[in-house]
């Protein structure tokens, strides 16, 4: 059941370039990135893209497919509308590096900085912790992040208001809630998130959670709850007194 | 001079969970270390992992103790596992787990809020730590987000072309880096490498392009010995449809959470034929199954979950049959499971969310709702970089190998869990050994004419204007290792293959990539291209040597197991003439301590 369809993909460096059109045969189930890569074996030999593990499971081919942030190895050509030519061009917050190819290494700056994993002394002799279930799901959630860094890309405090200085974006507050709210932690983290990491910022549009392919609920459940802790920690005198009493994560 | 250059105690090659680990160890132990992968950091094939990883902490079933797991370590292997490595293995595991919880990684638990553990084929006892079906993930994520606090010097998306030497130890090597296509001459006193599998010899496979055998490789031309290259698992359940996705994993959890197997005339075939050395511990009727996936520890485990090589030649003999699926697999079930479980959908989706995920948007199929079509797909090698069990040394002073470019753990047959836990377990090993040895032995000098010689045999597919396309052959290496050299192996076939695989690299060495040096797709699978033709070798000659059906290794013209082989390891080296020699060697470790816990384990 071959279709044929055009593929209109951003070639260049360093965001110098412009879209060249490739025809394709589509065949039954292909995804984008199958289309990159028969471009790439029989017409363009060169043309650049990421990608590992072609299930949607580490994150490394993210791109945009008619202007939405995509994994390309997730989004099924038989979904697309064909009738018009499929543009697929790189992430647009980040610097290109060539074609579909963008340099993410601010995201890995911005992690570095957020202070680790702070357990409190273990539980049990063999140097265990007690966790129920219930207790793991939240972070759990947040803990399937791949890495795509498509929140990063749609988030418009980073995208269009390029604040790429003074907010850690989405992503790295998906990871910060997930420490913060990691039953073993016992790090402090609202300073850092108030100030140095622009959680101010937000202002909850929720665009990262509608594209994040690992269906996080990225704003309801991580950013509104860190605000609502910023908020407690520096405008609530009594939550901060009852904090003093109570342990951060009962 | 035309290099970036730095210079390290333990330079690391790859950035999977082999290598984190031996990079935070070697780090623990003050050493300076860089890591280098050809990824971006977190996106090794570690993160792809699944179903889990063993350790025998018995939180589940108290009757579990590394004795156990040793000896199902064993079996699997058929025998021919390094046996102190297989010890070493089983007694570490539960500590190695238990640090990733310290270092920020959250397990499922047990009711009793404990680390949950799950069962997996070969394993008697309920013994994967998980996450869902994203443990790999979770795996890689905590080592990563560990160790970028640990001064660990990081270079992402940066290729390993050759190991460089000064006498007969290792020096340092030279590396280029994708963005730019800049090379990169990096000084160390000790290497670890840590690059993992081969899948990509293969045209049906659950691995990403980066599983091309470089570590295998690199160290082969380095002068190590490569062990047990013949033994190849191919998973018995990979998607085959559509085509596009075919070879992409579907996890053993699925069996492990009660999902069964059936052939087009809706029957469960795996009740059918069961090896000998498994009756004892495999159910007799699917209710008995139930139970057993169920906790029931009376109950034994149905046949789905036998080892990975039994399931897959089922597969493959009930297709043959002509009771095959549409698409040429078989049918995987666990929608069933509405039989004895109320809400079977809420816990299909909460147990095996990724692979919920996966068929509803690759294949349009319900698993909740709808049979799965699996089918074998190329997913692991056993064999490896031969290395001490005590140190992870290969025989190449300075040279360290882990994970699954290491070999001896697994002998001829991987069990389901035990690489995330190898990963974990010989990394550290590796590691410490590494520091150790850098710390030990003086400086190294590097020798920038084998350097340059490196560089212009890397820049040579550029500058040719014309050549074969690397992609070309690299699909036609694909074909002959997938038609000749895969499920079911002969003689003549073997033969053929060699052949053709010399052939192949006399082609490869005229390749022309189109393009610059920036980012380009096609020069970097010229480069892959010698490596991946050098395992490809080592496999067909290693199983061609072995007349004899055992383990992930199957002869059509040799269907039974051969007393004599079964004591030995086939190893291939490389003489001086650039030939590759095979040999076999006694198995190693078998010691009268270690066959009276095999023997009281049954
Ligand atoms: C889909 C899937 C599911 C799996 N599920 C399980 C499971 O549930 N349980 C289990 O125990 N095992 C499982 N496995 C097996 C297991 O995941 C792998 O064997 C293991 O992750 C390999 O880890 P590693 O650290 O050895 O290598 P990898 O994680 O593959 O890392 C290799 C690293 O080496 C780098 N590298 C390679 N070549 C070079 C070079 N030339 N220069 C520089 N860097 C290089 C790569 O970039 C990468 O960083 C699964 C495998 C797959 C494919
Ligand atoms: S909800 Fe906040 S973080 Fe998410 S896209 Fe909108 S502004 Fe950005
Ligand atoms: S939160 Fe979701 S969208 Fe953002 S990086 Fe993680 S997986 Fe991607
Ligand atoms: S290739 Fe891994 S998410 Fe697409």
């Amino acid at each position: 059941m071959a279709q044929k369809a055009t593929f209109r993909i951003w070639r260049g460096q360093a965001n110098e370039g412009g879209f060249v059109d490739y025809p394709v045969n589509v065949e039954d189930g292909m995804v984008a990135l199958d289309v990159v890569h028969q471009i790439q074996a029989e017409q363009a030999g060169d043309l650049a893209c990421r990608w590992n593990c072609k299930a949607g499971k580490c994150g490394s081919c993210s791109a945009e497919i008619n202007g939405k942030p995509r994994l390309l190895c997730m989004t099924r050509v038989g979904d697309l509308d064909l009738s018009k030519p499929v543009t697929i061009e790189p992430m647009q917050a980040f610097p290109n590096i060539k074609d579909l190819v963008s340099d993410v290494s601010w995201n890995y700056r911005m992690k570095e900085k957020i202070k680790p994993f702070k357990p409190r002394t273990p539980d049990n002799e063999d140097g265990t912790w007690n966790m129920s279930q219930a207790d793991v799901e939240r972070p759990q959630e947040f803990r399937k992040c791949i890495e795509c860094f498509l929140c990063q890309d749609v988030c418009h405090v980073i995208r269009d208001h390029h604040k790429h200085d003074e907010f850690i974006g989405p992503r790295f507050l998906v990871y910060t809630a997930a420490l913060e709210m990691h039953p073993l932690d016992t790090e402090d983290r609202l300073a850092d998130l108030r100030h140095r990491d622009g959680i101010g910022y937000c202002n909850i549009t929720k665009c990262c959670t509608k594209v994040c392919p690992e269906h996080i609920t990225i704003t309801d459940n991580a950013i509104i709850p860190l605000k609502e802790r910023v908020v407690d920690e520096f405008y609530d005198p009594i939550t901060k007194l009852l904090r003093i009493f109570r342990p951060k994560k009962s | 001079m035309p290099w970036q250059t730095r210079e390290c105690d333990v330079l690391v090659i790859g950035a999977g969970g082999a290598g984190l680990r031996a990079a935070i160890e070697a780090s623990a132990e003050g050493a300076s270390v860089t890591v280098l992968s050809k990824s971006l950091l977190g996106k090794a094939h570690t993160v792809m992992a699944e179903g889990g990883m063993a350790a025998s902490m018995g939180n589940v079933d108290d009757r579990d103790n590394w004795r156990v797991h040793f000896s199902d370590t064993l079996r699997g292997g058929q025998y021919l596992n390094n046996w102190r490595m297989a010890e070493i293995h089983a007694q570490q595991a539960a500590d190695r787990v238990r640090e990733l919880e310290a270092w920020g990684a959250i397990f499922d638990r047990t009711k009793e809020g404990r680390i949950l553990q799950r069962n997996f084929g070969g394993h008697k006892y309920p013994r994967l730590a998980h996450v869902g079906d994203r443990t790999g993930l979770e795996m890689i994520r905590t080592l990563q987000d560990h160790g970028i606090h640990q001064g660990i010097d990081f270079l992402m998306e940066t290729t390993v072309l050759e190991i460089i030497k000064d006498g007969d130890r290792v020096s340092g090597v030279l590396a280029y880096d994708r963005e730019r296509g800049r090379l990169h001459l990096v000084h160390a006193k000790a290497i670890v490498m840590a690059t993992g599998g081969i899948g990509r010899a293969f045209k049906v496979t659950s691995n990403s392009w980066e599983y091309t055998g470089d570590g295998h490789a690199l160290a082969y031309r380095a002068g190590a010995e490569l062990v047990d290259m013949e033994f190849v698992q191919f998973h018995p359940t990979g998607m085959v449809w559509p085509p596009s996705v075919r070879g992409i994993l579907v996890t053993e959890g699925v069996r492990g959470e009660g999902g069964i197997l059936k052939n087009s005339e809706g029957k469960r075939f795996m009740f059918d034929d069961i090896p000998p050395l498994y009756t004892d511990q495999t159910a007799d009727s699917e209710e008995e199954g139930w139970r057993y996936v169920t906790g029931d520890k009376e109950a034994r485990r149905p046949p789905e979950l036998l080892t990975r090589d039994h399931v897959a030649r089922k597969i493959v003999k009930e297709v043959k049959a002509g009771r095959g699926s549409p698409h040429g697999g078989a049918f995987l079930d666990i929608a069933w499971i509405k039989e004895h479980l109320s809400d079977a959908e809420g816990h299909i989706r909460k147990k095996l969310p990724s692979m919920y995920h996966q068929f509803k948007e690759l294949a349009g199929v319900d698993i909740t709702k709808e049979a799965m079509e699996v089918g074998p797909t190329t997913h692991y090698v056993m064999g490896g970089i031969k290395v001490d069990a005590e140190t992870q040394m290969s025989c190449v002073p300075g040279l360290f190998a882990c994970g699954e470019c290491g070999g001896g753990l697994h002998g001829a047959n991987r069990l389901g869990g035990n690489s995330l836990s190898d990963l974990v377990v010989f990394g550290r090993i590796a590691g410490a050994s590494a520091a150790k040895f850098a710390s030990e032995h003086g400086d190294t000098s590097i020798n920038e004419d084998a350097a340059s010689d490196i560089e212009a045999a890397a820049l040579a597919p550029l500058e040719r204007s014309s050549g074969e396309s690397p992609y070309a052959i690299q699909y036609e290496l694909q074909d002959v290792m997938q038609d000749l050299v895969g499920i079911a192996r002969t003689q003549p076939e073997l033969e053929q293959a060699v052949e053709r695989i010399a052939d192949l690299s006399r082609r490869a060495a005229t390749t022309s990539a189109v393009g610059n040096r920036e980012y380009n797709p096609g020069w970097h699978t010229a480069l892959d291209l010698p490596n991946l033709l050098a395992v490809s070798e080592a496999v067909a000659r290693s199983a061609a040597g072995r007349r004899e059906s055992r383990g992930a290794h199957s002869r059509v013209d040799h269907p039974e197991k051969d007393e004599q082989l079964g004591t030995v390891n086939t190893v291939v080296r490389r003489l001086d003439d650039d030939s590759m020699e095979m040999a076999h060697v006694p198995v190693v470790g078998v010691t009268e301590e270690r066959q009276a816990i095999v023997k009281e384990m049954g």
